[in-house]
């Protein structure tokens, strides 16, 4: 070889060696605390880091659960979503249910240093329900018509009328209460809650690492120093890093994974079922499907269980519309609790298609494990019942936008459910909810069914409304219900103290320790 | 003016303004092509619970008010200019990205050509002394394997065995760079660099394996041979220097790609090189972030190719006289 060629490859490696020693960190390092505090480490492996650091607009997994551990809410859930005090100590609705008085906590501090008060909860409540910073929680606040503070520690909300809903509505961490002097541009980059933990270090695209907020109020402090999530894109790959010992917690959603985490003995597994729910949402707005007796023939052609079982290993459980534990449909309860094609083909016939119809559904790749599986299996079921399903297989981006603009028949998709029923469906099933136009269906009686649930604070009389909620929606069937599925939380046998949550929260990464 | 234009120099910057042209235009289209914005990136399915005056806050938040020609050059000004844009994702500069991410990706790059050349060339060489004999079929056998096997089932099944059987995870550590610690950087680097390595050592091992049949047919070889030059100078020297062409053009080539980002490689092995950056864009329509990256890779690749062809001229004489 001439020398001029080794001298060439030569060069090469020492420019590669000089430009990437030019990169003296991995990333630019965001840092507002010490880290590596007593009590030990945990890292978490998560698939993606947080798209936004600013909780009144995060809506992404790790987004949400970073911020929960860094913000504070008025109220919160326990680890049975039973709504318990947060940052107001206690809260009272006035005899007409037109007013909410909440009593905050007093010596709570943000992560800078500057006190807590009702003036923080009025600027942030205010701000959360101006159409001009595009928080994704406004419309939980509908009912709230003034929001005053009266003391340092109270604050009253006046109601346009009884809502139920609304301590529930409060403890998400789209309802973080912020300092009245943050903005959004400085929270992005410095996020500033009250919350279990502060921001330490952030590698963009890598790691977030949260360290304990010594000054959080409550009872119980944070048991580890620091919590990194430490982005690894490939869930197999963050099993791989957990049997390795360099991750210690991590939640998966596909079976397949959580199947393989476990065959390898070190790490356990524990399931949890999750509020969201797998369902095929039809429009009732479109063709055929117009005719409710169209939408029951298609509920009556699908046996759940063999979508849950072909689509998701049989991990899941069949569910009816409600999915919250308080509120539970029973799907025994439906037109068709088990499948019944002669059903099928009698509401076919009342719709005058006893020669079958056909159904356009879109399908969403990559958004979540199972949606591909399940379309496939309720094309092949529906075949069966003269109902053709055509698939339309989208990028995920390609399924979010169609679906916002409700351009489908029908579709396949992954719904978050809430803990309160008011917040999961009145947006979606009444005449005014702001995703109506989604949905497709609204009706007198679910309008009079979700007005009186959110005026009722009974929660026997509560529970029994819902439960007609419930039987309307199936009886008019503007969706088809099919299961809830698991999520998967892997821990290393060093990690004690994790409850996971059925809303899929990581909030109990405060009383969780490593040995 | 066609002076100018006959001066070779000038003839290839030209074109180099051109192709880099074209591809802003054809990534900006493509980008705006596809469905969706930041806006529904972002908030995903709860996008459709905005009302039209939060939507038009959100628009103007992130610059979709303007016409799509006003921010093409808006943006494009900006380049020149040094400013590549802002990812609001990850709260910083696309410039500042791409200066951690382009070393990472390069440093990958160099790796597994280093690899895919010592894999390839003597493979090659082997396969090419005795056609049709094992020793060329065990060669055949690897390149197609090289070929044929998806680097995403290596990359997982290596990371799998290696973490399983043996506990060895360095990816899973958290990413280092060769400044901040030298030693797990590289064993960060290597399972990725042998999966892309062996994925490129295949067509390297071909074009070795045809470029020295070919050369070894010719005269000059005969004549050293009868002029009693010893089999490995006359193999090393004669043979495999003049065979060097294609091979360098291959190994450019595939070196050009590699800076691309290898995008499944990189998410496997969470290695965050140009190729994350770029896809994290396009999951999040992060126009500016796409953009900028994309421009920076396409001049890379300008640069190896202007690179590859200045290799020709030192290690082909030929070349030179020309």
């Amino acid at each position: 070889m001439p020398r001029g060629a080794l001298s060439a490859i030569g060069a090469a490696a020492v420019l590669s060696i000089a430009l990437t020693s030019c990169s003296s960190s991995s990333g630019p390092v965001t840092s507002t605390g010490a880290t590596g505090k007593s009590g030990g480490a945990l890292v978490v492996g998560v698939t993606s880091d947080p798209d936004t650091l600013f909780p009144w607009k995060a809506t992404q997994f790790t987004a949400v659960n970073v911020l929960q551990n860094i913000y504070g809410t008025l109220t919160e859930f326990d680890k049975d979503l039973n709504v318990v005090p947060g940052l107001a100590e206690s809260w009272q609705t006035s005899e007409d249910g037109k007013k909410l008085t909440l009593t905050l906590r007093k010596g709570v501090t943000f992560g800078d240093g500057s006190a807590f008060d009702s003036k923080d909860v009025k600027a942030s409540l205010e701000k959360i329900m101006d159409e001009k910073t595009a928080a994704v929680a406004r419309a939980s606040l509908a009912s709230v018509k003034s929001v005053e503070a009266p003391d340092e520690s109270t604050v009253v909300l006046e109601l346009t009328g009884p809502d139920a809903a609304l301590p529930a509505n409060l403890a998400t961490v789209n309802m973080a209460m912020l300092s009245s002097d943050d903005t959004e541009e400085k929270l992005n980059a410095t996020p500033n809650g009250t919350g279990p933990f502060t921001l330490g270090k952030r590698v963009p695209s890598q790691s977030l690492t949260l360290a304990r907020n010594d000054k959080y109020w409550g009872a119980e402090k944070p048991k580890v120093g620091s919590v990194e999530f430490r982005v690894i894109p490939d869930e197999s790959s963050i099993v791989s890093a957990m049997q390795s010992g360099n991750v210690q917690l991590a939640v998966f959603n596909d079976p397949l994974v959580a199947q393989t985490a476990q065959g390898g003995g070190t790490i356990t597994v524990t399931k949890t079922p999750q509020l969201s729910y797998h369902a095929l949402q039809l429009n009732a707005q479109h063709g055929d499907l117009k005719d409710v007796n169209v939408r029951l023939a298609i509920q009556c052609a699908i046996d759940r269980k063999q979508v849950l079982d072909t689509a998701a290993l049989g991990e899941g459980e069949v569910t009816g519309p409600i999915t919250a534990p308080a509120f539970k449909s029973d799907p025994a309860q439906r037109p068709c609790p088990s499948r019944d094609l002669a059903k099928a083909a009698e509401y076919l016939g009342k719709a005058g298609k006893s020669g079958g119809v056909t159904v356009k559904a879109i399908v969403s790749q990559g958004e979540y494990a199972t949606s591909v599986n399940e379309a496939q299996n309720l094309k092949a079921q529906l075949a069966e019942a003269k109902i053709t399903l055509d698939l339309e297989v989208l990028e995920s981006g390609a399924f979010v936008d169609r679906w916002v603009a409700a351009d489908f028949d029908a579709a396949v998709a992954l719904n978050g459910g809430r803990p309160d029923p008011d917040g999961s469906y009145a947006r979606y099933f009444t005449s005014k909810g702001n995703l109506n136009k989604v949905a497709g269906y609204s009706s007198p009686e679910l309008d009079k069914l979700f007005a009186e649930g959110k005026a009722t604070t009974d929660p026997a009389a509560r529970k029994a409304i819902y439960e007609k909620v419930s039987a309307e929606l199936e009886a008019n069937a503007p969706w088809i219900w099919l299961f809830t599925s698991y999520t998967y939380t892997g821990t290393t046998s060093n990690v004690s103290g994790f409850v996971p949550m059925v809303s899929g929260s990581l909030q109990y990464l405060r009383t969780t320790s490593v040995a | 003016m066609r002076r100018i234009l006959a001066n070779r120099a000038v003839r290839r910057v030209a074109s180099t303004i051109g192709t880099l042209f074209g591809v802003a235009v054809f990534v900006f289209v493509m980008l705006r092509a596809i469905p969706g914005d930041q806006i529904t990136a972002g908030l995903g399915t709860e996008a459709a619970a905005l009302t039209p005056a939060q939507r038009v806050a959100l628009e103007q938040y992130y610059g979709l008010d303007q016409s799509p020609v006003t921010q093409f050059f808006s943006w494009l000004g900006n380049m020149l200019t040094g400013n590549f844009g802002y990812s609001a994702r990850s709260q910083q500069g696309v410039l500042e990205m791409t200066l951690h991410s382009l070393p990472v990706t390069f440093e990958l790059a160099v790796f597994s050509i280093v690899l895919a050349l010592l894999l390839g060339v003597p493979l090659g060489m082997l396969s090419a002394s005795r056609t049709n004999s094992p020793r060329d079929a065990f060669g055949q056998v690897v390149s197609l394997a090289g070929l044929s096997v998806p680097a995403f089932l290596l990359a997982t099944t290596l990371l799998s065995i290696f973490a399983a059987s043996f506990g060895f995870n360095p990816n899973g550590q958290g990413f280092a760079t060769l400044a901040e610690d030298p030693l797990l950087n590289l064993q960060q680097m290597f399972l990725p660099a042998l999966v892309l390595g062996f994925g490129i050592a295949a067509p390297i091992l071909r074009t070795t394996r045809t470029a020295v049949l070919e050369v070894r047919s010719e005269d000059f070889v005969r004549t050293a041979r009868a002029k009693g030059v010893p089999p490995r100078r006359l193999q090393v020297r004669h043979v495999l220097g003049n065979a060097l062409v294609p091979i360098v053009t291959m190994t450019g080539l595939q070196f050009g790609y590699l800076l691309g980002g290898a995008v499944v490689v990189e998410q496997i092995f969470s290695v965050p090189g140009v190729g994350r950056q770029v896809l994290l864009g396009i999951q999040q329509k992060e126009y500016a972030v796409v953009q900028s990256t994309v421009l920076v890779i396409a001049l890379a690749f300008v640069l190896v190719n202007l690179l590859t062809d200045m290799l020709y001229r030192i290690i082909d004489p030929r070349v030179r006289a020309s």
